[in-house]
């Protein structure tokens, strides 16, 4: 599925441009990818080697099976596959505050930690386990509470509440929470069923 | 007063983890400086680890995006929008919200520029920005740092939840400033 979208996106992203007769953006747009790619990736390696070593010292002291063992009653409908007290429920609870409350800086790294463990639940290292589905499902849809940047630029635009959109926002956002939760069980049990 | 409370735990959310956490531990016999640097030493190579990952799929979806397909599908989409209650404007937003989070951000600050923030436009524009995250990116992302390929149905439910957001978004700002 990923390698066909790839697919797609380069070739009808380079007939187009050619019909439009505008091919040499082609070559730009794909080289100012590569080095954003690169930007991005070498960017969160500070915040990764320094939540990597917060969470290293939370995970000895038993913090995060404490808050994984809190958290349970929930994670343990949204993530059946899962140990109750493993320490990738508490890096999921982690990184699902850090997005709610708008530490963008924090949740990345917080994200890359849950993965790493709910990959060593994993008995297929090359296809995602439903768990990690799940996971991104919450992730990819459910995100702050207070949007900080939109907030700055509608202030900047002088907005007379710049403000308002926060009620519409978590409304927004729950609804595609609540939607990514169901098609996730949904797709779970159509993939389950078809042995995929 | 909401937005307020929630600001100043954000605030406070970090430096408390930052001050707990290492005395909790030592507190716990942990041995908190040999215990960081042993937790440190693997973000460099996840770093390194993603490069291969975010650059195949950045280059896929620049080119997408620079090439003017975009336009094509916004204009086979239109009437669409319009049969929702949705104006024509925000379409190019609301697809690129999936593909590139600074993409969309940018389309975002135009409208609410051109349209004024407590417009119709700027608003739907706002909620929307804020209703979901870049899915594109952090499947890429996320399933890079353990280098896993085959997606399942990540995707899909990443992609049928961004079209709840939007579909939300412009329920709701219809109903609150409509």
């Amino acid at each position: 599925m990923v390698n066909l979208i790839w697919l797609g996106l380069i070739a009808i992203g380079t007939i187009v441009a050619a019909v439009n007769g505008r091919i040499e953006v082609v070559t730009e747009a794909a080289l100012e990818g590569a080095e954003l790619g690169v930007k991005v990736a070498l960017g969160l390696i500070s915040v990764m080697t320094f939540w990597l070593g917060m969470m290293q010292l939370a995970e000895e002291a038993g913090i995060i099976k404490m808050i994984a063992r809190i958290v349970a009653p929930i994670t343990r409908f949204l993530f059946p596959s899962v140990p109750k007290d493993h320490p990738a429920m508490g890096a999921i609870v982690m990184n699902l505050s850090a997005n709610i409350f708008g530490l963008g800086n924090a949740a990345t790294p917080l994200g890359l930690v849950a993965m790493q463990e709910l990959h060593k639940l994993n008995p297929d290292p090359k296809h995602a386990s439903d768990a990690m589905c799940t996971f991104l499902a919450l992730n990819t849809s459910c995100i702050t509470l207070v949007p900080a940047t939109i907030i700055a630029i509608r202030m900047n635009a002088g907005s007379a509440n710049p403000t308002e959109i926060v009620g519409t926002t978590i409304f927004a956002t729950l609804c595609a929470t609540v939607v990514a939760i169901t098609v996730d069980r949904i797709l779970r049990k159509i993939y389950r069923f078809r042995g995929k | 007063m909401l937005t307020t409370i929630i600001n100043e735990i954000s605030k406070w959310m970090i430096p408390i983890i930052i001050f707990f956490v290492p005395l909790i531990a030592y507190l716990r016999r942990v041995r908190v400086y040999e215990s960081f640097v042993k937790g440190a030493k693997k973000g460099f190579s996840t770093g390194i680890k993603i490069i291969p990952y975010l650059v195949a799929m950045l280059v896929a979806i620049n080119i997408f995006r620079a090439s003017g397909a975009m336009e094509l599908i916004i204009s086979l989409l239109n009437p669409v929008m319009n049969l929702i209650g949705a104006p024509a404007e925000v379409l190019p937003m609301a697809l690129m919200r999936p593909l590139s989070g600074s993409g969309s951000l940018g389309l975002a600050t135009e409208l609410i520029n051109t349209h004024g923030p407590d417009s119709l436009i700027g608003r739907l524009a706002s909620t929307m920005q804020g209703s979901t995250d870049t899915t594109f990116f952090i499947l890429t992302l996320y399933f890079g740092s353990v280098g896993i390929y085959r997606y399942r149905y990540a995707l899909y439910t990443g992609l049928i939840a961004d079209a709840a957001g939007i579909l939300a978004s412009i329920f709701i700002v219809n109903l609150v400033f409509g």
